[in-house]
This record gives C-alpha cells, sequence and structure tokens, in this order.
C-alpha cells in the first residue's frame, strides 16, 4: 500500500504500545497523514485544497449541528426561527453566517481542488476511483447544498425548490408523480422542506464516509504531483509529517482569512436580496436565481431553447444538466493521453484554458436573465462545454505530441532550482 | 466503445444547442419599466465599512420617523421594544415608549376570554398596525405595506433603494407611455421596478417632525437618511459586534498565519521543492 522506504509507526511509550495492541488507531493515523505516508516533494499550493475541503466540511457540520438545536423546520416557523438565530441567539449571526458563506468556501476551494485534477490529470491511471468517488462527493455536496439552501424557507428557498424539482417533472410519463412523491405534495410546503431538513442533516456524513473512501484510494498509489511523473525512489518524497502538515497548516490560514472577510464584512455578497423576504406560493421573484456555485449548471439547463429529435426541450435541458457533471464520471477513459500533467501537453493546454474561460463564460449565462445575448452565449458555451470533454478530448489525446517529461520528481525540482 | 458512445453522445448535445442557437430570435422591445426605471441613489451611512458603526443619535431620529410615519402602516414584527436599549435607550425609555404605543398588543379579556387588547410590554414586538392581511388590503388599495424588519436587506440596494424610495416620488415624466402612468390610487416612482406604488409619499414637508435639541434640520432627505438608517439596525442589529469582532478575527489569524509560514519555511529550509 505504501513505498518500501515508508517510515514505521514505533510507539515508545508503554501506554501508546499497549493501544497500538488492542486499538491501533494511532497508526492508522500516522500511516494516513502522519510521518508514514511519503508524498512527492513537488507538490505546489495546488494540493493544499484537498486538506482545505476537509475543513471546510468539518466546519460546516459543527456550525450545522448548533444551527439546528435552533432552527425549526416548519413552513410556518421557518423563516421566524432563522431570524430568531440572527437576533436572539447568542452568537446565532456568527454561526448562520459561517454556515451561510461556510457552504460558498466549500465551493470555492472544491471547485480549485477540481481544477487541480484537472490540469494535472490526476484522473488518470492509477488513481481512477480517488476521481470517481470524488465526483460523487461534488454530487452529494450539491444536493446537500440545494437543500441547506430551502431551510431559511424566504422566497428564493422555495421558488428554488420549485425549479429543481421541477427537473423530475421533464421525465415523460412519470415525471410528474415522480416529483409530487419527492416533495409529498403538488408544490414543496412543509412535507418536502421537513425531509429536506432531515437529509440535509444526513448527507453530509454521508459525504464523511466517501471522503474516507476517497483518502483511502488515494493511499493505494500515493499523492500525484505536479511533473505527472510517479514517484521512483526516496528522494522523490517527503514524509507527509511534518513537511505536508506544516505547508497544509499555512493554507489553511490564509483560506481561514478569506472566509474571516467574507464572514464578517460581507456575509450577504453571495446572497439574494430577496431571500430575506419569506416564502410566499402566490408570488413568483422577478428573477429565480441559484446560488453562484451552481450557474454554469443553470446556464446549460436553460441552453436548450428547441424540441430537437423528438425530445423536448426542457428534458434536453435536464438530461445535458445532469451529463456535464456525470461525463466527469468516464472522462479517466475519455483522456488517454499517457501524460498528466497539462504542462507537458502543448495542444491540449489551448482546449483546457478555452474550458476554463467557456466555464466562467456559463456561469455569467447562469447569473443573467434568460434574455439575449445571455442565452445565445449560453448555447455556443455549452456546447463547447460538451464538445471538450466529448469529441475533442479523446481526439486531442491521440493525435498529440507531448513534449519531454523530466526523467524523475528529483530531476525536475533540481532543474528548476538551477534555473532559478 | 465508451468513447464512441461519448461521441455521439456528445454530437446529439452539440447538434441540439447549435440549432438553438441559430434560431432567428424575435425582436424584443425594452419594456417599459426597465426603461424609466432608476437605480438607487449613492448614499453613505456610518455602517458602511469594515469599521462601520451606528450613530445612536440618527437610529434614535430614525426611530422617531418610523414612530410618527411609518408604523401608521408598516409593521416591524421581528424586532421587539426591548431591543430598542441597542440604539442608546435606556429601560426605563423603553418602557415608557412601549406602554405609550399607540397600537396595543393582541390579547384575551382575562374573565370572558373574549378577544381584547392591552398595553405593550418591553419584551413584546412591535404590534401590527393591522389585525390581518385583509384588513391591510382593504385600508391601503389592495396593497399589504410590507413588513419592515428586514427591508433594508430584502431588496437589490438596500437602505440606499429606502432612502432614494423616499424621496423619488415625483410627477411622470411626460414621454411616459398611457399605460404606464399612475392609476387612481398610484404614485409615480422610478426608483421603485413597477414604476407606480400604492404607498403615497410618507415624508413630504420639511419639518414634517420635530426632531429634539442638536438635531440637523428636518428636511425630507435628513428624515428619509435616518429612517434608512434605522431600518439598517431593525435589519441588522448585531451588525456592530460583527464589525467588531471580524477586526480581532483577522488580527489573530494573520499572526497565526505568520507563525504557520515560519514554520513551513523552518521545515522545508534544506528541502528544495
Amino acid at each position: 500500500m505504501s513505498f518500501p522506504w515508508a517510515k514505521h509507526y514505533e510507539p515508545t511509550h508503554p501506554f501508546m504500545q499497549w493501544m497500538d495492541q488492542k486499538l491501533p488507531l494511532p497508526r492508522l493515523v500516522y500511516n494516513a497523514i502522519g510521518a508514514g505516508y511519503p508524498v512527492p516533494r513537488n507538490l505546489n499550493y495546488f494540493w493544499n485544497f484537498g486538506v482545505l475541503a476537509g475543513a471546510a466540511l468539518v466546519i460546516q457540520i459543527v456550525t450545522g449541528i448548533v444551527l439546528a438545536m435552533h432552527y425549526a423546520a416548519n413552513g410556518a416557523v421557518a423563516f421566524d426561527s432563522v431570524e430568531h438565530i440572527m437576533r436572539d441567539v447568542n452568537s446565532g449571526w456568527f454561526l448562520r453566517y459561517a454556515h451561510a458563506n461556510g457552504a460558498t468556501m466549500f465551493f470555492i476551494v472544491v471547485y480549485l481542488h477540481i481544477f487541480r485534477g484537472l490540469y494535472f490529470g490526476s484522473y488518470k491511471a492509477p488513481r481512477e476511483m480517488v476521481w470517481l468517488l470524488g465526483v460523487v462527493i461534488f454530487l452529494l455536496m450539491m444536493a446537500t447544498a440545494f437543500m441547506g439552501y430551502v431551510l431559511p424557507w424566504g422566497q428564493m428557498s422555495f421558488w428554488g425548490a420549485q425549479v429543481i424539482t421541477g427537473f423530475f417533472s421533464a421525465i415523460p410519463v412519470v415525471g410528474e408523480p415522480i416529483r409530487q412523491w419527492l416533495l409529498g405534495g403538488f408544490a414543496p410546503d412543509n412535507a418536502a422542506l421537513n425531509r429536506f431538513f432531515s437529509l440535509h442533516y444526513l448527507l453530509p456524513f454521508v459525504i464523511a464516509a466517501v471522503i474516507i473512501l476517497h483518502i483511502w484510494a488515494l493511499h493505494i498509489p500515493g499523492s500525484s504531483n505536479p511533473t505527472g511523473v510517479e514517484v521512483k525512489d526516496e528522494q522523490d518524497t517527503v514524509p507527509f509529517h511534518p513537511y505536508y502538515t506544516a505547508k497544509d497548516g499555512f493554507g489553511l490560514a490564509i483560506f481561514l482569512i478569506v472566509f474571516a472577510v467574507l464572514l464578517f464584512f460581507a456575509p450577504n455578497m453571495l446572497a439574494e436580496p430577496v431571500n430575506y423576504v419569506p416564502a410566499n406560493p402566490l408570488s413568483t421573484p422577478a428573477h429565480i436565481v441559484p446560488e453562484w456555485y451552481f450557474w454554469p449548471f443553470y446556464a446549460i439547463l436553460r441552453a436548450f431553447t428547441v424540441d430537437f429529435l423528438w425530445v423536448p426541450a426542457k428534458l434536453w435541458g435536464v438530461i445535458a444538466m445532469f451529463s456535464s457533471i456525470l461525463l466527469l464520471f468516464i472522462l479517466p477513459w475519455l483522456d488517454n493521453s499517457p501524460v498528466r500533467s497539462t504542462t507537458y501537453r502543448p495542444l491540449y493546454k489551448w482546449f483546457f484554458w478555452l474550458l476554463m474561460f467557456d466555464i466562467v463564460i456559463l456561469g455569467i449565462c447562469g447569473m443573467k436573465p434568460a434574455a439575449e445575448p445571455w442565452v445565445r452565449m449560453g448555447q455556443i458555451a455549452s456546447a463547447y462545454y460538451f464538445a471538450h470533454f466529448l469529441i475533442i478530448l479523446p481526439i486531442v489525446s491521440r493525435i498529440e505530441r507531448p513534449l519531454p517529461l523530466p526523467n524523475s520528481i528529483t530531476e525536475a525540482v533540481l532543474a528548476k532550482h538551477k534555473a532559478a | 466503445m465508451i468513447r464512441i458512445i461519448a461521441f455521439l453522445g456528445g454530437l446529439g448535445f452539440v447538434a441540439a444547442l447549435l440549432v438553438g442557437a441559430l434560431m432567428p430570435r424575435e425582436a424584443v422591445e425594452e419594456a417599459v419599466t426597465e426603461k424609466f426605471f432608476k437605480e438607487h441613489k449613492h448614499v453613505s451611512f456610518t455602517t458602511d465599512g469594515p469599521l462601520g458603526k451606528f450613530d445612536h443619535a440618527q437610529l434614535q431620529r430614525g426611530f422617531q420617523v418610523y414612530k410618527e410615519v411609518c408604523s401608521a402602516c408598516h409593521s416591524l414584527r421581528l424586532v421587539s421594544f426591548g431591543d430598542l436599549t441597542g440604539i442608546g435607550y435606556t429601560p426605563g425609555q423603553v418602557k415608557t415608549i412601549a406602554t405609550e404605543w399607540t397600537q396595543e398588543q393582541p390579547s384575551i379579556n382575562p374573565d370572558t376570554g373574549e378577544a381584547a387588547t392591552r398595553k405593550n410590554l418591553a419584551s413584546d414586538k412591535f404590534p401590527s398596525p393591522f389585525a390581518n392581511d385583509v384588513a391591510a388590503r382593504a385600508a391601503n388599495n389592495n396593497a399589504v405595506p410590507p413588513d419592515l424588519s428586514l427591508m433594508a436587506k430584502a431588496r437589490e440596494g438596500g437602505a440606499a433603494y429606502i432612502y432614494s424610495l423616499l424621496t423619488g416620488f415625483q410627477e411622470p415624466p411626460a414621454d411616459l407611455p398611457k399605460d404606464s402612468r399612475p392609476g387612481p390610487g398610484l404614485h409615480y416612482n422610478p426608483y421603485f421596478p413597477n414604476l407606480n406604488l400604492s404607498m403615497a409619499p410618507p415624508l413630504v414637508n420639511d419639518g414634517q417632525i420635530t426632531y429634539g435639541e442638536g438635531a440637523p434640520k428636518p428636511t425630507v432627505d435628513q428624515m428619509a437618511k435616518d429612517v434608512s438608517a434605522f431600518l439598517i439596525w431593525t435589519a441588522e442589529p448585531k451588525l456592530e459586534a460583527r464589525h467588531r469582532a471580524g477586526i480581532a478575527t483577522i488580527i489573530f489569524l494573520l499572526i497565526f498565519a505568520g507563525l504557520c509560514w515560519g514554520s513551513y519555511q523552518a521545515i522545508w529550509a534544506n528541502k528544495e521543492h
């Protein structure tokens, strides 16, 4: 499971020796994130975001558990119970703003973590399972975030729930019954709010469990690195502790500073004002829009405006939106270039950065109302998104001639130092 | 195999999207409301910025405007009389404000159980001026005056929007199409997204309210600013505590980051990476 030169856990204190015989939990930690896990020495700051995502999950769970002690999941009082938290609960404003902006921070670090995986080809063999589990975590996060956004029971909570559960009604024949079954009614109401609260409390623990699998799967081949060249010998690696615990500590401090600026000085910057109006099924907001982290997917959903090949536009939109994430499951087999890092892929590099630009455009289109020029722009951007993964990537990885790779991680590091 | 399926699926998506993109668009005329709508005015409050604080004198003036003008129609259901200690009133003053409040709290007659009202206590939330939405509609040209507790966070532009609305009533412009002119009981205001609203201009004359000694002249502009500041407080009563906690937290985190940087550098000192 690990490299032969990995350090071995040898407890010296009699209590730790006793513990190691009965329940070798310290040994597990030592081998997972301690000195017993050899890691490439050349990881850059992009390798901080996995740990930061874990920290963000812990922050969400801790603040969420305390919020749940004061929140009431009932349509009649949910909105007011959130305001009760904001006004009357000791430091309640801190808990709620930390939780709401914590979701934003969680998505920021996870998107950077996914970016890292895409740019440096971390999804490729032998780490496909790490990637697949990561996509599962991402899907669970999206479901959790959506259901959490419904809980304050403001206008956007209600109408967001209406739109998202409306996806299911696009399924032919059985769609509408499925939607009613999921909601427990004809429209979002107390039944839906209650089950969303229950699931919103459950799913983070499911995420935590999948994270354990994600890390377990990572420890089989070990961490990837910016060159994409596999570890060859001992001098290519350093023990995780203290080298990367120290670096992650610094990364965590920076993460917390950004988080604090958002939480204390602009806690409503990314929120929709209309969600401070209590849910009202009789009054539709002028402009229904999801949270920022769903904007690109919302743009893909709305990009399909014509019935094509006998499939209604709405169904196309729903299928495409789900496919835009599900296609990540087959990414390791779409890209069969043996070279991992985009740095050494002169042709793919162009398409990669075009995709990043494309996703930003999709985000803007998802935020804007469904009017020109945003609809057409969203259509073209969505077309590139699918073309990139499903058509261009397999072709590029076949015809590309990659740049020469360094012989080893150590060689790459030393060459960089000589140049500097 | 997987690549062939993906390729065909990709072609399907791209074709459906490009057909949609190539469809000619019907020309959309700019909506009248969009053409005449004005973005809120720029106005500054003492709560702006990371060091922003409440100005108690201003909040008390704003409360006076709410009490003497707005409270005739608008509720403040999330705020209690006792909360007013947060803008500098003493518990004694709060008690007086509560007992003297014109609108009483709904209650029951302790002997007969019939509906009754009682005087407000400091622990009571501000009572609504109307018994229910139907009564509110009946008295207000079929529009319910919205609750003001969260208004400064519930509208695009926040307190600046409230200030703009209060000072933005005007004669409709000559080129406003007939359909968009205010109907009976409506009032033109370009800062309101619909352009016409049921609320009559609430602040019309300078000196409509008599401010206490040492206060600025109660011009319409000043009153609008004061009540907007007051509504920032009702929407976010913990704003000042939040700013103070934020400064302390960031100072702490900067020191923490410095120490982490130092240990990172020390540990990696002899390791090229």
